[in-house]
């Protein structure tokens, strides 16, 4: 079915080209924030991604009987009720996790990355795709954050999800599990992505060019 | 934003000074001015100090073999200005650093201090001290762990520290001991004179002898290779501010001499090889004072009331943050017009 | 971003302004039903709260005070202290220790105080009979990772409060240069955040040790229905 096929690429697009983190670089405060260990930062993603595809779906059910004038605020209670499910939620069962996320589960409200998709996209497409969309979105937020929570983990403590990997002797690197080493990391993250995304665009024209000559040889 | 507000751009009327100076070969000075005092530091600190100063070069010019383009190498490279960055950071190291974590410093300092900018002449901050404050924050234990200076007979001593595996901890040998600022903020103990000027105290491999400094830096001073104004208002400066807290609190307080302020620590390497980069400091003659009172000021407020005995290199990095906007509102007025 | 998705008519329905009143019954519905929800899921986790909450005070009373198997709270009001049962924590309370036997072992007292980035927050055991602190436990802190955070985290330090007379004033001292009964060694690169420890516990105690009634008199232990 071909709108089955538009609805993965709404998914797939959040993981990587669109993606949340790397390329509209958006929710940078718990993404510098609560990413100091793996464990943190797959929570914080979890987190997200429940208010995420929540908020998507009831702001695209319910979009016609939004007005236009008041919509903003209507997104914000639909997003501030998930991210008090969550909180409560969280401490009640996962109470070490909540103390380690602390005051960053109510910022979640102010995550720009989640307004956003209600206003670009739930807003204007129907509740497939407007789920989808969140999926993809959350999705490629949780990858930044896991990506950025590993790194500063396993240099900074020298372990991964709280299992130690060096043995004693490991040096930490202090640095990275204090808020510099996340403004680092995160500015060699978006490095790297750029360098990959510009190498691959520049293979992909070189492969168009020589097809293309191809082409015309062929035609001669 | 686009007229006269280019701080790159300065306009003065003649005479123009002419010199024949070129990017090697004021590279070419500073690596004579350093030699004494990096033969001194090895002589108390021996062949682990060499080793650290190798790693740290070797870790600076190979970054910047890596993140320059491959036609455009051979005349990058040709100023040694990546291995003075490796050798200036290296001189800031204690002597029992693990050798990876030099190597890493001496990485940093480039890839971090320099090349992300746009390479030589691009960068906000000195080089050598972003990959030195990146090491402190990263490492803090072993960044402030001091060996004593040893005798001419150490001289083949390597510290097992020095060997530590990548990404393990050093193991210290010898108990280490305080750097005379350690002593003097934390256990009220002043360092004799004699010592701070000949260098047989512990610290960091190049900070140690402030006589040999001191003629590395009039070296400099004599051939213009640096502002002769960033050193006159950081020495003025920190001597008087501390002349002024010693004088208010009373001579028998723990406030250090102004002689002792100048002399220990870093105050002397960095004020001749670091705040005088020409890259990072700021183009005007008024703008140079404002600089060196700021370096000055920063510094003995830090070894005062700072939570580290040593303060150099926050002074100077704070300072060069600063220096763009010196450097705009220091443009000298052009003669009849109203800014 | 391409509409071809767009199955309604999303572009159409704002051609003409809505009503005030249609504004503000969405947006009262939208935060009824909001809080709604609010209420449920806060009754639906508030019990669970309420237990890690006192579980973890408790496990940090039995912590600090060893050999302790019951506790109670008491609140100093009107220059006594009194037993109290409600919930909640304030800088006026501390806890009371007892043995198996309901015999009246030691208190447990709080103390708050500026660390190296935040506050710390402070419980330690305290032995009225000997006057000396026999454990403590940091309830919160900020202290940096890797170097301030071993003062909950390096055993050894922790250790240091197991005996510990406060007869005097504690004082931390350099690694290995103690000399006196009532110093403890300080963590090597966190010397501001064990003096700060050391600090908020005298601070504490000599706001506490005039409050505490003479031995012998403590307050017994009063029934208690979940224990």
């Amino acid at each position: 079915m071909a709108t089955d096929s538009s609805a993965y690429e709404e998914m797939i697009k959040g993981l990587w080209r669109d993606n949340p983190v790397f390329v509209q670089v958006l929710g940078m405060c718990p993404m510098l924030a609560v990413t100091n260990s793996a464990i943190n930062a797959v929570v914080m993603g979890l987190a997200t991604f429940f208010v995420l595809v929540g908020s998507s779906f009831l702001v695209s059910s319910f979009k016609q009987w939004i007005p236009k004038q008041v919509r903003i605020s209507l997104y914000i209670i639909i997003i501030a009720t998930f991210v008090t499910v969550v909180d409560y939620s969280l401490l009640a069962l996962l109470p070490a996790i909540h103390k380690e996320l602390g005051a960053f589960i109510p910022l979640i409200v102010a995550n720009c990355m989640i307004l956003g998709r209600q206003e670009a996209f739930a807003s204007k497409h129907n509740v497939k795709y407007a789920v989808m969309d969140a999926v993809g979105m959350s999705g490629g937020f949780m990858i930044a954050l896991f990506a950025l929570g590993s790194v500063r983990e396993i240099l900074g403590v020298g372990a991964f999800f709280g299992i130690d990997l060096f043995g004693t002797n490991f040096e930490s690197w202090v640095i990275m599990i204090l808020p510099p080493g996340g403004f680092l990391t995160l500015g060699l993250l978006l490095l790297f992505f750029n360098w990959f995304t510009e190498r691959r665009r520049e293979f992909l024209l070189k492969v168009a060019e020589s097809d293309r000559m191809a082409y015309v040889d062929g035609d001669k | 934003m686009m007229n006269n507000k280019d701080p790159k751009l300065l306009l003065q009327s003649a005479p123009l000074l002419r010199q024949e100076l070129t990017t090697p070969a004021a590279m070419k000075d500073v690596w004579i001015a350093l030699l004494p005092a990096t033969a001194a530091a090895l002589w108390f600190f021996g062949l682990g100090a060499l080793l650290i100063l190798i790693t740290s070069i070797a870790g600076a010019v190979l970054t910047e073999w890596v993140f320059t383009d491959k036609d455009k190498r051979r005349f990058a490279m040709s100023d040694t200005s990546a291995g003075l960055t490796g050798l200036l950071l290296g001189l800031t190291l204690p002597p029992g650093l693990p050798l990876w974590m030099a190597f890493l410093g001496g990485s940093v300092s480039i890839g971090l201090g320099k090349v992300i900018w746009g390479g030589l002449g691009s960068n906000l901050f000195n080089p050598a001290l972003l990959g030195r404050a990146f090491l402190l924050g990263t490492f803090p234990i072993a960044m402030t762990t001091w060996g004593a200076a040893g005798g001419p007979g150490d001289f083949f001593q390597i510290h097992s520290s020095n060997l530590a595996w990548p990404f393990m901890q050093g193991q210290y040998d010898a108990l280490s001991t305080a750097t005379p600022l350690g002593l003097m903020k934390f256990e009220h103990e002043t360092t004799a004179l004699s010592s701070l000027f000949l260098g047989n105290t512990a610290g960091s491999i190049g900070e140690t002898s402030s006589l040999l400094l001191l003629f590395g830096g009039v070296f400099l001073l004599f051939r213009r290779g640096i502002e002769w104004r960033i050193p006159a208002a950081i020495f003025l400066t920190a001597s008087l501010f501390s002349l002024a807290m010693l004088l208010i609190n009373g001579a028998d307080s723990n406030y250090p001499s102004p002689l002792f302020t100048l002399f220990s620590g870093g105050l002397l390497l960095g004020t001749f090889f670091m705040a005088t980069d020409p890259v990072t400091s700021p183009l005007t003659p008024k703008g140079c004072w404002i600089f060196g009172i700021g370096i000055g000021f920063l510094v003995v407020l830090i070894r005062l009331y700072g939570g580290l005995p040593e303060g150099m290199l926050y002074a100077i990095l704070l300072m060069n943050a600063a220096t763009p906007l010196i450097d705009r509102y220091t443009q000298p007025k052009i003669f009849g017009r109203k800014s | 971003m391409t509409d071809k998705h767009d199955k309604t008519k999303a572009s159409s329905i704002v051609t003409q302004e809505p009503s005030s009143t249609r504004l503000i019954v969405s947006m009262a519905v939208a935060g009824f039903i909001s809080g709604i929800i609010i209420i449920a899921i806060y009754m639906l986790t508030f019990e669970t709260i309420k237990e890690n909450k006192a579980r973890e005070l408790r496990e940090a009373v039995f912590k600090v005070l060893p050999d302790v198997s019951f506790m109670q709270k008491l609140h100093f009001i009107d220059n006594k202290l009194i037993v109290v049962k409600a919930e909640g924590m304030d800088d006026e309370m501390i806890f009371a220790g007892y043995d198996p036997q309901r015999k009246f072992i030691g208190y447990a007292i709080q103390g708050k105080g500026p660390g190296f980035q935040d506050t710390i927050h402070v419980l330690f055991g305290y032995l009225s009979s000997k006057q000396n602190v026999v454990g403590m436990e940091i309830l919160d802190s900020r202290e940096t990772p890797g170097l301030g955070d071993k003062i909950f985290k390096d055993m050894d330090f922790v250790g240091e409060f197991s005996n510990l007379p406060i007869s005097k004033d504690i004082k931390a001292v350099k690694k290995g240069k103690k000399t006196q009964e009532n110093e403890i060694d300080a963590i090597t690169g966190a010397t501001i955040s064990s003096k700060a420890v050391v600090r908020i516990i005298n601070k504490a105690f000599n706001k506490w040790s005039p409050r505490l009634p003479q031995q012998g008199s403590e307050p017994v232990l009063e029934k208690q229905d979940n224990q």
